[in-house]
């Protein structure tokens, strides 16, 4: 019997999650014993049009990382989808949207005006953009559009799995991986990680208060921390008790607050608007003045509650902009 | 179909205060803007944020939160708990593209049936200067950006009499593409 076919793709992402198959290690070789690869653009070199040429659902799984932004990326999603029996979204962009959808705060004409003619280090006199088409010699190449608005995969097609995580563990990696090679998957829709919060897996838990109050919320660089105390106890804003478990607390464990890239909780719809609920409920003053004084401690409150969630949040994006 | 768009107020009122204050409007046979769907919670220290987006996502012009007057909490402190999220969700909300207009939140006492009446009419007048959220609307109107793809190639599937028209990969354009991408 030949190998299960298995396909590696990314769309908008950083290149992070890839280096945590590679940081699979040794255990890398387990895999591609047991698997063929069949595409893998970041390390091995595959033709877009074998993959086309293969029949439907004749990839066992296509692991995808990276949110959808461009067509391009959008129709890779789609042929991956139709080529594979499992599609699992790898990573918080492909999962959340990432922190590329942190780029539905903006306009698309505001991303392209300033990523091709205002940026410092931008030399652009002519004012060029990328265009869709042009001519060539004859020929009429086609780039791909930017979408207006960044999606996480699931926003543009079907998925079966999710591997959570900026980027995601390679423990987790390998749980995903073996439970797909020994065909012990959960329900399909599954967040392949444990379905409580962050907090419960903290080595500083024993030290939260039962009673949190804060009088003040200062940034991680404004404040020397404890290194073994629980951080809300300590006034710094961690997504801990909004964020799903299974990175074993790697943040708090390296000094840092959890910023929340695993996502949500099957329970919990959006993970921003229910840290937000969390963290005011237990702000110490009663008066309107003195909160907001308390809350001038969360300046982008968009930005440290969406940091990887912004496009799977209730609003998804800016929602005053426009779609051209 | 030509009807006039009215607002739509969802309004989360407290058991103890703001919902008596309505029944007491209601009572007293006070008239205000019918534009307001009234959702009764035991406090309004149990209005989740994710409610006020959901009711805005699907479909609200306006939400309104209507809690006890501070120290007058049946539960000591639920209405604090409001008043320090509402602050918050504001700045959020200014953040995302949403008029604060559209999201309110007052004390009414159980004895204030005239305040219910005034805080609804003045918000539905407002909302009607506003105009529609329609956040429904603006997301169809996102999405259409990915099925378009779709009917593109379709569209030139169809042209060319191919019998895989329902296919949406162009394989030319996924080879020409890739070049883009190196």
């Amino acid at each position: 019997m030949s190998k299960p076919k298995v396909a590696f793709y990314w769309c908008a992402s950083c290149g992070g999650c890839e280096e945590t198959v590679v940081d699979l290690a040794e255990d890398i070789l387990g895999v591609v014993e047991k698997v063929d690869i069949v595409l893998w653009p970041v390390a091995m070199d595959f033709k877009y049009k074998d993959i086309e040429a293969m029949p439907d659902k004749s990839i066992v799984a296509t692991l995808l990382n990276g949110a959808i932004r461009t067509t391009e990326q959008e129709e890779m999603a789609h042929m991956l989808r139709r080529k594979s029996q499992y599609l699992i979204a790898y990573g918080a962009c492909a999962h959340l949207g990432g922190i590329p959808a942190l780029g539905n705060q903006f306009s698309r004409e505001h991303m392209l005006k300033f990523n091709y003619e205002d940026a410092p280090s931008m030399a652009n006199p002519k004012k060029t953009r990328p265009q869709l088409k042009f001519a060539d010699g004859g020929r009429e190449p086609t780039l791909p559009e930017l979408h207006n608005v960044v999606r996480a995969l699931d926003q543009v097609v079907e998925v079966d799995y999710y591997v959570p995580g900026c980027p995601p563990t390679p423990k987790l990696t390998k749980a995903a991986v073996t439970a797909l090679l020994e065909n012990r998957l959960p329900p399909k829709g599954s967040v392949i990680a444990p379905d409580i919060a962050l907090c419960d897996e903290c080595p500083r838990k024993a030290s939260k208060p039962v009673n949190t109050s804060f009088a003040e919320f200062r940034r991680p660089h404004q404040k020397l921390m404890d290194p073994n105390l629980c951080l809300l106890a300590q006034g710094i804003v961690c997504m801990g008790p909004s964020t799903r478990s299974g990175c074993e607390a790697a943040c708090l464990r390296g000094g840092m607050p959890c910023t929340g890239c695993f996502g949500p909780t099957s329970r919990v719809r959006d993970q921003g608007l229910k840290i937000l609920s969390s963290l005011c409920s237990n702000i110490a003053p009663k008066e309107e003045g003195e909160i907001n004084k308390v809350l001038e401690g969360i300046p982008d409150p968009v930005g440290t509650f969406y940091r990887y969630g912004l496009a799977k949040s209730l609003m998804r994006r800016k929602v005053n902009l426009p779609v051209k | 179909m030509t009807k006039e768009w009215r607002p739509r107020i969802v309004a989360f009122f407290c058991n103890w205060c703001t919902y008596t204050a309505a029944d007491l409007a209601g009572v007293s046979r006070m008239k205000y803007a019918s534009n307001v769907r009234v959702i009764r919670l035991m406090c309004s220290g149990r209005v989740d944020p994710q409610f006020v987006l959901d009711a805005l996502t699907r479909g609200a012009d306006g939400v309104l939160i209507g809690g006890c007057h501070p120290g007058d909490c049946h539960y000591a402190e639920g209405n604090y708990k409001m008043l320090r999220r509402f602050q918050l969700l504001k700045r959020l909300l200014r953040d995302m593209g949403i008029e604060e207009e559209r999201v309110r939140l007052e004390w009414i006492s159980a004895a204030e049936g005239d305040k219910v009446k005034a805080v609804i009419n003045e918000m539905t007048e407002q909302l009607m200067k506003l105009g529609p959220l329609g956040l429904p609307q603006r997301f169809e109107e996102w999405d259409k950006e990915v099925t378009r793809l779709e009917e593109e190639i379709r569209g030139d599937a169809a042209g060319a009499g191919c019998a895989c028209a329902a296919k949406l990969q162009k394989p030319a354009a996924a080879s020409k593409s890739e070049v883009a991408h190196v």
